[in-house]
């Protein structure tokens, strides 16, 4: 069963993958590690997690406004989300995306979500966002990991 | 939003490639966060200075090798290492190589190299009411709230482009109201003799960027004339703990002499309680360390000021550091100039201290010390400690940090 979930723009671009869902804030910067992707702050509750290429939905940023850097880091080297969901934004979590927008000419689409919308999402669900029209479709079910299409 | 004939110039890229991409860059920002205009600022804090990945270098030394000159004053935040005395630090080569590129490139562009996260205390220091942008979050929490200049949380390379175009897209805190309070902060049973305690502040600061996620809270109870650097300290722990650019310290900074100012004549609809057991807490939650050991003392998180490093030698006097113990302290090129003119300089290397300025304590060359225990004064520090060095740490007051390094084993008392 699909749904079709309302948000806003903040990157434009379509992509699609495995939903990794947390209710706690992020920081990329002191917060997941640029040279594997994975969560690397042991209070996360996502300690441990690679969110490469993964479609990554969190409430919103914190911390330090070195996130950014990093968030360009993992677009350089191919480890960057494939999308990402919020409830809210600030700059130094869009800064990320559109600096790899102009500098590498690649994209990170994002969208933010309200909070009814936002609850819809489960960690292992697959995810198709695509921020330009604004809409993020997911399916009903949960999927397994070797399930996923590959990606390009 | 609502761009000026010489801003679609830069935009058609009539002023050269570097400046097309900076103002694109904070175009789209503008444009996403409903500014209607870019706002011309003073001053520039770069953060994207430590080289921690490759991004960041090609990022700067492409913008300098378009011809990118800074358009306004830029000050730069710390290099990954100590600049000048890197073979102390144990620099490995490749690290050198990567911040002497980093240096470069920002030279080139015409930064000044305070080399430092605590420019606000020295130089480059921005007015009440100035639009700037500026890097570094301890910074920009210290600028906002207690000098009351206004930046946003300018994002790494974000940096880079505003100072290279000396501009940034009017949103955020560069707007009067959008500095309203948005929650009231008590002091609960906190006393007055624990607020003299210094040690406490970084506490303080780190329990109010928790309560206050990305919102702007306002909190009473803070003495009027507590000293510049535990706000300081408060200040960067609020934003390691929290999103939080901006917050109100009642009676104390300069938009919020009182209440009814910096909630801009609105009651508080959230009114929250921070209490001493919660206080406590935040110390041993901060603490990841078990057993007494420490192999590194750090202090300087963010640089320590010229009356930091005089308390350090005299609480030092007469001792040294313990044989087990490495003792470093981090401050700026300027107060370690006054260090060395005031012979307090001399007077901690006597007694083993380490000094380094440009350099960043949670980017240190972790393979060249073979450090697993860390102890700090910072909350800030302790709190990125684990997941940036991946050392165990614990956290204590600047008294307890020297009597640790000069026994050679965690010396911890009870707070208040």
């Amino acid at each position: 069963m699909k749904k079709t979930l309302k948000g806003k723009c903040v990157v434009p671009g379509k992509c699609e993958g495995e939903v990794i869902v947390t209710s706690q804030s992020v920081s990329f910067w002191g917060g997941v590690d640029p040279g594997t992707g994975r969560v690397n702050d042991p209070r996360h509750e996502l300690f441990g997690e690679s969110i490469s290429g993964k479609v990554l939905a969190f409430p919103f940023g914190k911390g330090s406004s070195t996130g950014s850097l990093i968030m360009l880091e993992l677009v350089r080297t191919g480890r960057a989300p494939a999308g990402m969901v919020t409830i809210r934004i600030e700059p130094i979590l869009a800064a990320g995306p559109i600096v790899s927008k102009y500098f590498y000419g690649k994209e990170v689409p994002m969208i933010t979500l309200g909070e009814d919308e936002f609850s819809m999402l489960k960690t292992g669900q697959y995810a198709v966002v695509n921020a330009t029209e604004g809409c993020v479709v997911i399916n009903g079910t949960k999927i397994q990991k070797n399930d996923l299409p590959r990606r390009g | 939003m609502h761009l000026t004939d010489q801003e679609k110039e830069i935009l058609d890229g009539k002023h050269g490639e570097a400046a097309r991409i900076s103002l694109s860059v904070l175009v789209d920002l503008g444009e996403l966060f409903q500014a209607e205009a870019m706002t011309d600022i003073s001053q520039v804090h770069i953060d994207t200075t430590i080289y921690m990945v490759d991004a960041g270098v090609e990022f700067a030394e492409h913008m300098a090798e378009l011809g990118a000159r800074f358009a306004v004053p830029a000050s730069l935040n710390p290099s990954a290492i100590d600049l000048r005395r890197w073979r102390e630090y144990r620099t490995p080569p490749d690290l050198l190589e990567n911040s002497r590129r980093l240096e470069a490139a920002y030279l080139k562009m015409g930064a000044t190299p305070t080399w430092t996260c605590a420019p606000y205390q020295q130089g480059m220091i921005p007015r009440f009411g100035e639009d700037i942008a500026w890097g570094e979050s301890n910074a920009i929490a210290f600028a906002n709230s207690i000098i009351g200049a206004r930046t946003n949380r300018c994002a790494d390379l974000m940096d880079i482009c505003a100072a290279i175009v000396g501009k940034v897209p009017r949103f955020g805190l560069h707007l009067e109201e959008n500095r309203k309070a948005e929650m009231l902060i008590q002091l609960e049973d906190i006393t007055p003799e624990m607020l003299a305690d210094k040690a406490v502040y970084p506490l303080l600061g780190f329990l109010t960027g928790e309560m206050a996620g990305d919102r702007i809270a306002a909190l009473k109870g803070i003495p009027r004339n507590t000293d510049t650097d535990a706000l300081k300290a408060f200040s960067a722990a609020a934003a390691s703990s929290g999103a939080v650019g901006l917050f109100h310290l009642i009676g104390v900074t300069p938009e919020a002499r009182t209440l009814e100012m910096c909630f801009q004549g609105e009651t508080p609809g959230v009114v929250l309680e921070m209490t001493r057991k919660a206080v406590r807490y935040a110390r041993e939650r901060l603490s990841t360390a078990q057993g007494d050991a420490a192999d590194v003392v750090v202090l300087g998180c963010p640089h320590f000021s010229f009356p930091e490093l005089r308390y350090l030698a005299r609480l030092m006097e007469g001792k040294s550091v313990h044989s087990n113990v490495v003792f470093w302290a981090f401050t700026s090129r300027a107060a370690l100039g006054w260090a060395r003119n005031s012979g307090i300089l001399k007077a901690l290397e006597n007694s083993g201290v380490m000094l380094f300025t440009d350099g960043c304590p949670l980017q240190y060359p972790s393979e060249a010390w073979n450090f697993h225990t860390a102890m700090t004064d910072s909350a800030k520090f302790a709190n990125y400690c684990y997941s940036q060095t991946g050392l165990e740490v614990t956290l204590g007051s600047i008294e307890e940090c020297a009597d640790t390094a000069v026994r050679g084993k965690i010396c911890r008392r009870d707070l208040l």
